[in-house]
């Protein structure tokens, strides 16, 4: 089944893409997504314990499952801001 | 502003368009159908507005390119605002986030709480912006002198709540 997949920020940089459209198998997971795409970008890998998932505009689980023509996104963390009260 | 226009103004927003208060606070204090419930009117607004800073890490600060995932982040918005009216009942919230590449001084985010008192006012306005650096899935680049760097913190999860926690006790709530 074929899947688009979305990078963001930092990911779309090292990856050189925001989008790629690709053939995963059956029974994938967002996981087995994110080990493709660290397969073929090994610059990817640092981000494996900070990354989030998003399922067709929905956070998602690494454990999730993903369905023939879903949309995955995956997050690096956010900006965040440090200002105290 | 008519009130048709207000009405067309959506309260939560993620857009490429410069920024304004004023219209976020024509649009949280309009009279609307909330007024047939017979609760009281606004008599508070806190606004907030977020600038692209000259200074970070001590880098001279040249433009910041804003990228979001926007179905997320208005999701995310809608689950602030939610968060918000749970917290806050009298509370309306009036959210807009800009993407794209914007100039030192431009506002990168605009909130509006408007309430029949100051105190929840205050209190949703800031418990908004922290919650948006917390949760929104809004990357900014930053391009300085010598170089540019995509700034991180921490990871966006939703149902942290020691998070939310965090953000109203940031929020003196």
């Amino acid at each position: 089944m074929r899947v688009t997949i979305r990078l963001f920020a930092g990911l779309h940089d090292l990856a050189g893409a925001a989008e790629l459209a690709r053939e995963v198998p059956a029974e994938a997971t967002v996981g087995t997504v994110w080990a493709m795409l660290v397969k073929e970008f090994p610059a990817l890998a640092p981000y494996a314990s900070s990354v989030s998932g998003a399922v067709n505009a929905d956070y998602a689980r690494m454990t999730s499952p993903v369905r023939d023509g879903d949309e995955v996104a995956f997050l690096p963390p956010v900006s965040g801001g440090q200002d105290e009260c | 502003m008519g009130y048709t226009e207000v009405m067309l103004l959506p309260l939560l927003h993620v857009t490429s368009a410069p920024l304004a208060l004023e219209p976020l606070v024509r649009a949280v204090t309009a009279a609307g159908p909330r007024d047939v419930e017979d609760r009281p009117g606004p008599g508070a607004v806190a606004t907030f507005a977020g600038l692209v800073r000259d200074v970070n890490l001590g880098r001279r600060v040249i433009r910041l390119t804003y990228e979001a995932h926007e179905a997320l982040a208005l999701r995310a918005f809608a689950r602030i605002n939610r968060e918000v009216i749970e917290r806050w009942p009298s509370v309306r919230l009036a959210l807009h986030h800009r993407v794209g590449t914007l100039e030192v001084g431009e506002i990168s985010v605009a909130i509006a709480a408007a309430s029949p008192h100051r105190a929840d006012a205050f209190a949703a306005c800031r418990y908004t912006i922290e919650r948006v650096k917390q949760i929104a899935p809004i990357w900014k680049r930053e391009y300085f002198e010598g170089g540019d760097a995509w700034i991180e913190g921490a990871t966006a999860d939703p149902d942290d709540q020691a998070a939310r926690q965090e953000a109203l006790r940031r929020a003196c709530a």
